[in-house]
């Protein structure tokens, strides 16, 4: 769910992006950047990402996770120096170094936290945590709570100092057991250090960490859904504005961030934002946690440079698609609710925000799901439908009615029970669903099935010809 | 539901109609309220028509001032914005995409397109996924005809289905739910605008409704099996955009263009509520409020709604005189005013007159014209009230604080009544300010479920004098509030130290009045109380029983307080109304009147505001409206009174009291004077304070046409019902 987080806020780089790259250097050469502007990016080929790069070393859970284990792989490592700097010295490392939401919306987090920052009125303010990772085929943050916990934890302090948050709440999906567990006893070490809680790391700062357990929707991934199930009501979203920046917790401003945003904050806070932005291209920097599943030999979760190009992803980390490069059929690049890509784009798409918005698709939470021709794409896609009409929270008409309405029709698809005319008709539907809701799960829903028509409509096309050949023949 | 901490931001932008409803929100809210210094107006444009509006205004708002309508499902103005129909949609230049115009605040120099094709498609688009599940039984809904849904999607829909999957799966069917004897529920037809769900929550206060499951299946329900009941229960009826909210009594009665429509006033409670009658071939079907913002807004009480069946029943059709087998005789009209008059003639102005919950205005002057004339100066009111002077001064009996002022106190003391009961409409103006306003409220009497919290300082009257001593906590909170008010119960005040309590309050309140602020206030429960002291009345039926009467005329005389044993026994007792329930059983003469829906009659509500109804039917039979009949006998007794029609009689009130006759307005009473009582030498005596009605089955009840109801008795079955459930349920869970 988290990849649904304000997609509208998108279309702010893409303008920039569509300037002429002569006008970008003229600008960047006639006035001195502000501070807080990523470095121009020099690099033209990106990944694969050296080890001494890597900013979850513990990725496959190998080493020890808990207090002392991270502290060897540096966690909390002058962590009181940094809080000390305060927080326009974090916000300015955190926009030097281009980090982009990790949730899906790719949203800047340098001005995101800086709306935080805004003279207060008494109310106190609260980070919150969106670790009710929910996306079918994303598996990033999970491993970030269960073998990295206090990546997380760190992670909260900085980013809480950076927006003067006095705490964080970690939303936790309610499946992730095992997770919540560990997170729970990082969170416990942590206060018992005294890293975290009154006087957290010794810098007179006091900053509390809480976690909270979902029960299992998918919704409560969208920001104010996730706020209104931390306050005891039913996850459904609210109405924006106000944003939760204004009117959040408790009635109180608020940021919500995705796990790996958090978790990346103390690295880039120590190593600094421009090491952060000599990953990946101009607005696209760092490094970024890919979960690759499906049809490839080792499905796995792998930390890479941002703009590696997909196929060397899969390659050189999945061992490639299962039969072959050759065997590939499509791709979903970025979680269960971005569109579908087939092979001819999957050839040469750059895995990052702009490089998968250009191939009509999103980057999303990078959880690619690999499709090889064994696959019913249709069936496929019907089946992530039939996940959204589950998930909907019923609250406004077009998702409500309009994904229950895609879903009778996709599953009729599967069997080509439909006539021609209706793939239109469902188009129609989906952009009648698109941007006409409350939350970003009626575009979730949408584009799943705009991405099939868009590439595979020939196949649909033929199902039904073989189903109405078949009961053609049957009633004969 | 609700979304309280948003919707309340939403309403520190500025917006009078974020408002919400939730008390955890009500501490944040304090915080969260930045100083509104006079914002300045911003200018946007809606279809290139320039119009200037505060901050914080919404589209739908603003569209609004320049009378261009946006259609809507889920926003109504007097509840939070819900924001989920989609319906409001409209296209903003340079956003991307179109916007929730019921939600959206205007920013400065906004173009809203309300009507370009992107609008216009998006309306089409909700309105498809609208009716896909939604059954075209129009034929057989009781909504048709005036259906937000059918007129919109007249208006704003396709010309045509393209719902193909009708051929296969189908329609979603969702299982119908017994919310009551009041509102019939057709869930298939609900299109989750949720409503009903804000009303219960933030108007009624009732958490009763929600919403349980998710996507095409959310529904709207009870949670769990239970009855929706409270006394508000049927403005749902109103607010349901379709056919899922039906009137249950009314259902399959009549199709909107069918009936006739009457503008008038309700009269079972002292509010003075606003109304619809719908009629058909003299009939009356059912009754709907009217808006009047100081009155009842655009609600009405279950009572004034649904008791209109009563008026059907129990009617008093002939005249009739009690014969000397004791057995009461239908007779010609002429008959019993002979016999009437014959009494009248022997009485030797031994005379007195009752007016009862249900008089109107023009009779009980007509009565007192008629009694005064034949040498009698009893005139009581059934009700009892303070005795000695205390009603010489019009402000000692009103709610002086008005209606609509309510709503903007800051600190509410209740002495002995039940608004949630007594008054439904009046109580919910205390909720919205309890919500609204930090009305801080506190009670004095039994405690009881108002639907919002309140301190319940305990049911002692000897309180009554602490706080008005200043002595008592909630003293310092009434003297240190802007606009303090304290709410007597006409009832308390009819207890034999009632003058003391009176006047012991009214002292007080003179010290908390402000300027254009009166906080005393006394809440009556009849309609025609105020209008009865208006008048000349006095209240009691001692004061008419002292004076040994010959002949007693019963005005809808029907609580039940007199009896035969109180009567001097030669005592003719004459009773003019329009049911067959308590007067009638002990008149010796009963002439037929009519109800308030068959006549053109002036009451005067609680705060003072003399409002008339109007005929929507004729009286049934050989009833007559009440003034005739008196005029009529005023004439065989031989001391006919000086009017003959109804516009005669009003100039007459008008030489009485001239506020009688400005209908609709608000005279306010001068309160100057108030000060002028003397302090009786009685004092509190104490003991408990009780109010008559303390929970919803004494609601039902109240008067002979509710009495006459059977809804009204269905009500209360299902009240009685659903304890007994709980109970039950109570009990197997102890096991």
């Amino acid at each position: 769910m988290a990849a649904l987080v304000r997609f509208n806020l998108i279309a702010r780089p893409q303008f920039v992006a569509a300037l002429q790259p002569s006008v970008q250097i003229r600008l960047q050469s006639t006035q001195a950047p502000p501070p807080g502007t990523p470095p121009p990016q020099l690099k033209t080929k990106f990944g694969p990402l050296s080890d001494e790069d890597r900013i979850f070393t513990n990725l496959y859970g190998r080493h020890d996770w808990r207090l002392r284990g991270a502290q060897k792989r540096g966690d909390w490592y002058k962590t009181k120096e940094i809080v000390l700097k305060g927080p326009d010295w974090i916000i300015n490392e955190i926009k030097t170094s281009g980090l982009r939401g990790r949730g899906g919306a790719g949203f800047p987090s340098g001005m995101k936290w800086s709306f935080m920052n805004k003279p207060g009125d008494g109310r106190p303010k609260y980070l919150v945590v969106n670790a009710d990772e929910g996306e079918p085929g994303t598996c990033k943050d999970r491993e970030i709570m269960r073998h990295d916990p206090h990546k997380l934890v760190e992670g909260c302090l900085i980013a809480g100092r950076a927006m003067g948050a006095q705490a964080a709440y970690i939303y936790i999906r309610g499946e992730f057991y095992n997770e919540a567990s560990n997170m729970q006893l990082a969170i416990a070490e942590a206060y018992q250090a005294g890293l975290i809680g009154k006087d957290a790391c010794g810098t007179g700062y006091d900053f509390d960490v809480f976690m909270h357990r979902g029960a299992g929707a998918y919704i409560c991934g969208e920001e104010t859904a996730l706020i209104e199930s931390l306050e005891g009501k039913q996850g459904k979203p609210r109405l924006k504005p106000p944003f939760p920046a204004d009117v959040g917790l408790f009635g109180c401003p608020t940021t919500v961030t995705n796990v790996e945003t958090v978790a990346v904050a103390p690295t880039i806070c120590r190593r600094g934002g421009n090491w952060f932005a000599s990953f990946g291209r101009t607005r696209n920097s760092g490094t970024k946690l890919f979960n690759i599943s499906g049809h490839v030999n080792t499905p796995c979760t792998v930390e890479e440079e941002m703009s590696i190009p997909l196929k060397e992803l899969i390659e050189r980390h999945c061992g490639g698609v299962i039969g072959g490069w050759d065997n590939l059929l499509g791709v979903i690049p970025g979680g269960s609710s971005t569109p579908i890509i087939p092979k001819k784009v999957c050839d040469d798409v750059i895995m990052d925000f702009d490089g998968l918005i250009a191939a009509q698709t999103s980057l999303g939470t990078a959880a690619i799901i690999v499709m090889d021709k064994s696959t019913d794409v249709i069936k496929a896609i019907a089946r992530l439908i039939s996940f959204y009409k589950h998930e909907s929270c019923g609250q406004c008409t077009p998702c409500r009615e309009g994904i229950g309405w895609m879903n009778k029709i996709m599953t009729r698809f599967v069997q080509g029970d439909a006539q021609p005319a209706e793939i239109d008709m469902l188009w129609e539907i989906s952009k009648q669903i698109e941007g006409h809701t409350i939350c970003a799960l009626g575009d979730g829903a949408a584009w799943p099935v705009q991405g099939l028509i868009r590439h595979f409509r020939p196949e649909i096309e033929k199902r039904m010809q073989q189903h109405a050949l078949h009961t053609k023949r049957a009633s004969n | 539901m609700i979304r309280a901490p948003l919707v309340k931001a939403l309403g520190a932008l500025g917006s009078p109609t974020h408002q919400i409803a939730s008390r955890a929100v009500r501490t944040s809210a304090v915080v969260a309220q930045t100083p509104a210094k006079a914002p300045e107006k911003i200018e946007v444009f809606v279809d290139d028509i320039p119009v200037k509006v505060l901050p914080g205004t919404t589209v739908l708002q603003a569209a609004a001032e320049i009378g261009v309508e946006i259609p809507r499902f889920c926003y109504h103005e007097r509840l939070a914005v819900a924001g989920n129909c989609r319906m409001c949609l409209v296209e903003v230049e340079k956003s991307p995409k179109p916007v929730a115009a019921c939600a959206m605040p205007v920013m400065k120099g906004w173009r809203i397109k309300t009507n370009s094709d992107l609008t216009r498609k998006a309306r089409e688009g909700v309105m498809e996924f609208l009716l896909m599940n939604h059954p075209l039984d129009c034929p057989i809904c009781d909504q048709g005809g005036e259906c937000d849904l059918q007129d919109q999607a007249m208006a704003f829909g396709s010309d045509r289905s393209r719902f193909t999957d009708i051929n296969y799966t189908g329609k979603r069917a969702v299982e119908d739910k017994d919310i009551g004897p009041l509102v019939k529920t057709v869930m298939t037809r609900c299109i989750h605008c949720t409503r009903c769900v804000r009303f219960a929550s933030e108007i009624a206060g009732v958490d009763d409704l929600g919403t349980t499951g998710r996507g095409n299946d959310m529904q709207i329900g009870t949670y769990v099996e239970k009855l929706f009941l409270t006394e508000l229960s049927g403005n749902v009826i109103d607010l349901c955009p379709v056919g899922a909210l039906t009137n249950k009594p009314y259902s399959f009665v009549a199709r909107p263009w069918e009936i006739r429509k009457v503008s008038s006033i309700d009269v079972l409670d002292a509010v003075g509520s606003n109304i619809v009658v719908s009629t058909r071939t003299n009939e009356v079907l059912r009754i709907l409020p009217r808006e009047n913002e100081d009155v009842n807004e655009e609600w009405l009480a279950d009572k004034s709604r649904f008791a209109c069946d009563g008026l059907k029943r129990q009617r008093l059709i002939a005249p009739m005189v009690r014969m000397p087998n004791g057995e009461l005789q239908s007779v010609e009209w002429e008959g019993a005013l002979i016999a009437v008059a014959k009494a009248v003639r022997n009485a030797n102005g031994q005379v007195a007159g009752v007016a009862g919950q249900l008089a109107d205005v023009e009779a009980m002057v007509a009565l007192k014209d008629l009694v005064n004339r034949l040498g009698g100066e009893n005139l009581v009111t059934e009700q009892d009230f303070i005795k000695g002077s205390g009603i010489d001064v019009r402000s000692s009996y009103l709610l002086n604080s008005t209606i609509a002022g309510l709503e903007t106190a800051d600190a509410v003391l209740l002495v002995g009544t039940n608004p949630r009961y007594e008054a439904p409409l009046i109580n919910t103006r205390l909720r919205k300010a309890y919500v609204h306003n930090e009305l801080q409220i506190a009670s004095i009497g039994p405690n009881i479920d108002l639907s919002y919290q309140h301190e319940n300082l305990g049911a002692d009257a000897s309180l009554i004098k602490d706080v008005c001593s200043g002595s008592h906590a909630f003293s310092k909170v009434l003297e240190g509030a802007k606009k303090p008010a304290i709410i007597i119960g006409a009832d308390l005040l009819a207890r034999p130290d009632g003058a003391a309590i009176h006047a012991t309050i009214s002292e007080y309140c003179q010290k908390l009045k402000k300027p254009d602020w009166n906080a005393f206030n006394v809440l009556h429960n009849s309609a025609s109380q105020v209008g009865a002291f208006d008048v000349g009345y006095q209240p009691g039926l001692q004061r008419a029983l002292q004076g040994q009467p010959k002949v007693l005329f019963l005005l809808n005389a029907d609580s039940g307080k007199l009896t035969r044993d109180q009567l001097p026994k030669d005592c003719f007792v004459v009773y003019i109304g329009s049911h067959g329930d308590n007067g009638a059983s002990i008149a010796d003469a009963v002439l037929p009147g009519a109800a308030y829906t068959e006549k053109q009659a002036i009451y005067v509500n609680t705060e003072g505001r003399a409002q008339q109804t109007l005929p929507g039917v004729s009286p049934p039979g050989m009833a007559r409206e009440d003034w005739k009949i008196l005029r009529a006998l005023s004439e065989i007794v031989g001391k006919p009174l000086a009017y003959d029609t109804l516009d005669e009689l009003r100039s007459r009130l008008d030489d009485i009291a001239p506020h009688l006759t400005r209908l609709g307005e608000l005279v306010p009473a001068s309160n100057s004077d108030a000060s002028a009582q003397t302090t009786p030498n009685k004092s509190i005596s104490g003991g408990a304070i009780d109010v008559k009605l303390k929970e919803l089955r004494d609601y039902f009840m109240t008067d002979a046409i509710s009495r006459a109801s059977p809804t009204m008795a269905k009500c209360i079955s299902a009240v009685n019902k659903q304890q007994r459930q709980n109970e039950e349920a109570k009990q197997s869970a102890a096991i």
